[in-house]
């Protein structure tokens, strides 16, 4: 026979004070284990969202990032011209050659400066990432000294809001638009006119040519054609493949940076468990002959006092997981080591994550309450009712 | 004397309970003091930066160049003693999980200005002859087992192809806040693979090293140097090498701001842990301390009783933490070598964890303490369990 739930419930009420420090230590470490998964996610989900499938990027040969790399003029005509590009309107090729760079810009609040990426756009450049949209002022017009920021940048950087001026290659440059493309990265961007970005740097090649295949199925035969060519030193990737690499260090630093916090601090969780549920069963010493006498089971005391250190590790995973849930709204800003410039990202709370995070407290709560349910159990009815 | 024994009597009447919050505490001293070190060696550039040098680099940001030919021009300016240069060359060895650091520099002008860099002089001396040659940090040579004579190939990212090193040396660190992991070859070397391959990006260096002559004038030189080169097609950016590292860190600072704020958070676990353990035990012993207030000691003593206790225990832990601290920050930091190239257990660290434990101790202390003094005798005698 089941020892009725109430009589769990009630016990965690009696000692509340107990109660609520294990539940309170249990609720910070499932809230730091959400919020470093969730810190993980974000990124990935920014990143991901950055690329589309059907484009593809082309850098050189060895390089990680468009920032290293480095495609010439005429190889950057010829990868226009090839038979998968697909075509625009009146036959434009759907294909963005592009400079990508990293200029200093000082952060607002402080003075210390961060890096930020520039990137050189062509005209066909917004056609393929149609998620950018402008929410305040204009496009920059081709052929002027005029730049867009991404949404990320206008707010956190000096210089980076509308009608601000930026100074590089010896010319101001007026913000005349702000730009939001959602949870990617181009929202860490600012954008102007790649022909005039070019001589500013003085950069005689583009950094990246991005196109839009014709036929996604096509990219496998294109890579082979491609870099087999003699004529290239350069690489062709899936955008989504190539910025999932530009996150792939930052994602491994901050996995094993929450693992090992996770297992340090269950560890503290757990004991914390064990204490109160070994307390639990030293107070009731008698209550539990009296149990046994009435005829319960050794596996019902063993069932009960399980189910209450079960609740503690539930209740402890539901207060983490309510706390870490308004850490959505607040946005990391760091810099990613692959690129060496800024990006910012959310904590990004899914069900995987509420769900493993749930089934953590729940375990934290089993192995502290294992050992002090088998004392429980295995007490011989007589000793216990004595000890009263 | 008695008090004391009494207070040890009763911080151990419950072996399993006392040790195991022992434990807990020992895990979060731990812990706490490996998070600290991370954040110290993140700092450990600053920390072995000298003040009478200089780093000059392009404004607009780090991936530009200056023309070798600032190099003259910056020689010329008052106060400068030595000038040395070098690129940032991302060389990948073999695969890119074994990364580290690797710059092409001027051998001769770059040993002179760090000195805390210590090679024989045989060694320095082929080093110099052999354009193609390399020098690696004791640790780097020790963990892929390179040994004088060696050649070892590196994959260019930045510089495109593949690059050919023959090892010429092992430096030292001259203290253990250098960093032995650096890997060194000739910036002739790239720059005449570079003429011949992308002339355009001859001649160009990603960043000067200047020795000043004082220390006390490097900021005058920095501001000279800037001024030499203003409105040149390159402007420059000239900061003390210290300031050029904070640099670094500043970018990375919500990463550092994060692990602060999470050595923070262990600590405040195990507060709820502690305290838990003293509420009990507290709650246990009230018709104990209704007796000793029968007798006519007063609520002092109980205090002293509750947080004497809460005290040892907290203390007991902090000291294994601590013991611990040191080979655990040896083993981790040899598994992350590559990340941080430094990894020691600051003086500091030691301090904060003590300070933490004791911190601990006192708050877990204060709740039961309140509830002892203040529970009426007849309750405290009267209550069971």
């Amino acid at each position: 026979m089941k020892i009725p739930f109430s009589y769990n419930l009630k016990n965690l009420w009696t000692r509340r004070l107990t109660t609520g420090l294990t539940v309170g230590g249990m609720a910070l470490v499932v809230f730091v284990f959400s919020a470093v998964l969730m810190l993980a996610e974000g990124l990935k989900k920014t990143l991901v969202a950055t690329g589309s499938p059907d484009n593809v990027v082309v850098i050189r040969k060895g390089s990680d990032s468009e920032i290293q790399s480095g495609v010439e003029r005429i190889q950057a005509s010829i990868i226009e011209t090839q038979p998968e590009v697909a075509m625009g309107e009146n036959g434009v090729p759907l294909a963005a050659k592009e400079l990508v760079v990293v200029i200093v810009l000082p952060k607002r609040g402080t003075d210390k400066g961060s890096n930020v990426i520039i990137r050189g756009t062509s005209a066909t450049s917004l056609l393929l990432r149609p998620q950018l949209k402008i929410v305040e002022g204009h496009l920059p017009r081709q052929g002027s000294s005029e730049i867009m920021a991404g949404i990320n940048i206008a707010k956190r950087f000096k210089g980076g809001g509308i009608g601000e001026t930026l100074h590089f290659g010896m010319r101001d440059w007026t913000v005349v638009g702000i730009f939001d493309a959602g949870n990617t990265g181009f929202s860490s961007e600012i954008w102007g006119d790649v022909d005039q970005l070019m001589p500013a740097f003085r950069r005689q090649a583009y950094s990246s040519v991005i196109f839009k295949l014709r036929d996604t199925s096509a990219f496998d035969d294109f890579k082979k054609r491609f870099e087999s060519d003699p004529r290239f030193t350069l690489e062709a990737m899936r955008e989504t493949r190539y910025y999932e690499k530009q996150s792939e260090m930052m994602a491994k630093f901050l996995r094993i940076l929450g693992i090992s916090l996770t297992i340090i601090f269950s560890l503290g969780a757990i004991i914390g468990a064990m204490i109160t549920m070994y307390a639990a069963v030293a107070n009731r010493v008698s209550e539990i002959g009296t149990l046994r006498a009435l005829g319960f089971r050794r596996s019902s005391i063993l069932g009960a006092f399980l189910l209450e250190s079960l609740l503690l590790g539930f209740f402890g995973g539901f207060l983490g997981l309510f706390f870490s849930s308004f850490l959505q709204l607040f946005t990391i800003s760091t810099m990613n080591f692959q690129t060496f410039s800024e990006l910012a990202f959310s904590f990004d709370l899914s069900f995987a994550i509420a769900w493993q995070a749930m089934g953590f407290a729940l375990i934290m709560g089993f192995a502290g309450g294992l050992l002090p349910a088998i004392q429980a159990a295995r007490m011989p009815i007589v000793d216990a009712l004595r000890s009263a | 004397m008695y008090i004391l024994k009494l207070i040890f009597k009763n911080a151990f009447r419950h072996k399993l309970r006392t040790w195991l919050t022992i434990l807990g505490i020992t895990i979060a001293i731990l812990a706490f003091g490996l998070l600290r070190t991370v954040i110290s060696a993140w700092y450990a550039g600053v920390e072995a930066s000298s003040a009478s040098r200089l780093v000059t680099r392009n404004s607009i940001s780090i991936i530009f160049t200056l023309p070798l030919s600032y190099k003259e021009r910056i020689r010329q300016i008052d106060g400068v003693n030595i000038v040395s240069w070098g690129n940032w060359f991302g060389g990948i060895y073999i695969d890119e999980k074994n990364f580290f650091a690797n710059f092409a520099v001027d051998p001769k002008t770059y040993f002179e200005l760090y000195p805390e860099l210590i090679i024989s002089p045989d060694q320095k001396a082929a080093f110099i002859r052999d354009r193609k040659g390399f020098v690696a940090g004791r640790k780097l040579a020790e963990r892929f087992g390179w040994k004088l004579g060696d050649s070892v190939t590196l994959r260019g990212t930045i510089f495109a192809g593949q690059w050919d090193f023959v090892m010429r040396g092992i430096y030292k660190g001259r203290d253990n806040t250098v960093d032995e992991t650096t890997f060194f070859f000739q910036w002739d070397y790239l720059n005449e693979k570079m003429k011949k391959i992308s002339p355009a990006r001859a001649d160009q260096i990603g960043f000067y090293m200047i020795g000043v002559t004082k220390p006390e004038i490097a900021a005058d030189v920095a501001v000279n140097i800037d001024k030499t080169f203003k409105n040149s097609v390159a402007e420059t950016l000239t900061e003390t090498e210290k300031a050029f590292q904070l640099g670094w860190i500043a970018m990375s600072q919500a990463i550092v701001t994060a692990i602060q704020l999470v050595s923070f958070v262990v600590i405040i676990i195990i507060m709820a842990v502690m305290a838990n353990t003293m509420a009990m035990t507290a709650r246990e012993r009230i018709g104990e301390y209704s007796i000793f207030k029968t007798l006519g000691f007063g609520g002092r003593y109980i205090a002293v009783l509750i947080f004497g206790e809460s005290l040892i225990i907290s203390m007991i832990g902090c000291a294994f933490g601590i013991a611990f601290t040191f080979p655990a920050a040896k083993s981790f930091g040899n598994a992350l070598s590559n990340f941080f190239p430094i990894f020691n257990v600051a003086l500091e660290t030691i301090y904060m964890d003590i300070a933490a434990a004791l911190l601990v101790g006192t708050v877990a202390g204060i709740f039961p303490t309140v509830r002892s003094i203040s529970i009426r005798i007849a309750d405290g005698l009267r209550r069971i369990g």
